[in-house]
């Protein structure tokens, strides 16, 4: 990936349409384990954020992407607002201008650490850190993008038999295993959205 | 008047109005309070904007009490603290404690003049250690 391929605009916009293409599914996954409004607050964070995609896009970077956090922590109404916008805000700051793929791969494992500091959380809760960590580990391991796409769906679909430990879905205790975690399917989709975008760049 | 502040943040606005309510009628005006709730939408949730809006309404020079309902009014309300910076966020605290008593009992204990760590500890004496 080279700064010259990177055009912030259409990842924004590629996001933007797949979380409002699945705000539905979101929100009902949402429905069985959580509080029901991941759909709608993820549409309304990522609507925030292509309303401002050309602004954001004219950034360097660092920036573009810490503007991009910003956004979400402001607008999506719920935990995922800041859990979300840390990663895109620690992203930033650990980015360099014109990353390579070393940076990138490290960038990410500290964005997804950020993460997992915000709700005070880790792997095996059956949260967003389940897709975000095998992601962070297929991109050390020089995944291609359509591996990594891949493997942020299998970790999505993994949530399923888990039992939540953290957040809301963690109220209904082993009622919680069987369903997919609402949060955990966000983070593929966006995952995929951006490798598809980056593609045989990434 | 430097009494510490009291800030609530509830998914429901209804919640936070009416916990806001039962605060003033312990208290009256000897501390500053200020509620939160809903999404922009008018929905259940809790936004961060808010909760910095309500910090700056009830601020106090002596600090801040925040007391919340659920997970996300939490990591919203931390997130909201780091976003006012320094120095005033390392005058803001979240009381571990539930949200209708807890806010009475800070309200009652900051309203006698007491420090933001005696308020805190007081609304915590709600929760099991």
């Amino acid at each position: 990936m080279t700064e010259t391929s990177l055009d912030l605009s259409a990842l924004i916009t590629a996001c933007a349409d797949t979380i409002a293409a699945h705000a539905d599914e979101l929100t009902a996954l949402d429905q069985a384990i959580g509080d029901g409004d991941h759909g709608l607050n993820m549409r309304r964070g990522l609507e925030g954020v292509r309303a401002d995609a050309a602004a954001i896009a004219a950034k360097p970077l660092p920036d573009a992407l810490k503007a991009i956090g910003t956004k979400l922590v402001m607008t999506v109404g719920g935990a995922s607002g800041p859990l979300f916008g840390t990663f895109f805000m620690a992203l930033g700051k650990e980015l360099p201008a014109e990353p390579g793929r070393a940076e990138l791969n490290a960038a990410f494992a500290k964005a997804v650490d950020a993460v997992a500091a915000r709700g005070k959380s880790q792997a095996g809760q059956k949260t967003m850190l389940d897709v975000l960590y095998p992601v962070a580990q297929a991109l050390a391991a020089g995944s291609t993008a359509a591996d990594i796409a891949a493997a942020a769906d299998r970790a999505a679909e993994a949530t399923v038999p888990m039992k939540a430990t953290r957040g809301r879905a963690s109220f209904l205790g082993d009622r919680s295993i069987g369903h997919m975690d609402a949060g955990a399917r966000s983070s593929a989709l966006l995952v995929r959205s951006v490798a598809e975008a980056l593609g045989g760049n990434a | 008047m430097s009494n510490v502040g009291i800030v609530i943040v509830s998914h429901s606005p209804l919640v936070a109005e009416g916990t806001a309510d039962m605060v003033r009628q312990m208290v009256g005006e000897e501390v500053p309070l200020a509620w939160c709730g809903g999404n922009s939408e008018g929905g259940l949730g809790t936004q961060v904007g808010a909760i910095m809006d309500a910090i700056e309404e009830a601020w106090s020079d002596a600090g801040v009490a925040i007391l919340v309902d659920l997970g996300g009014a939490e990591t919203n309300s931390e997130m909201a603290i780091e976003m006012i910076g320094e120095p005033r966020s390392g005058r803001i605290v979240i009381c571990n404690a539930p949200v209708v008593e807890g806010a009475v009992m800070a309200a009652t204990e900051a309203s006698g003049g007491a420090t933001l760590k005696q308020v805190v500890a007081t609304a915590q004496e709600l929760s099991p250690a």
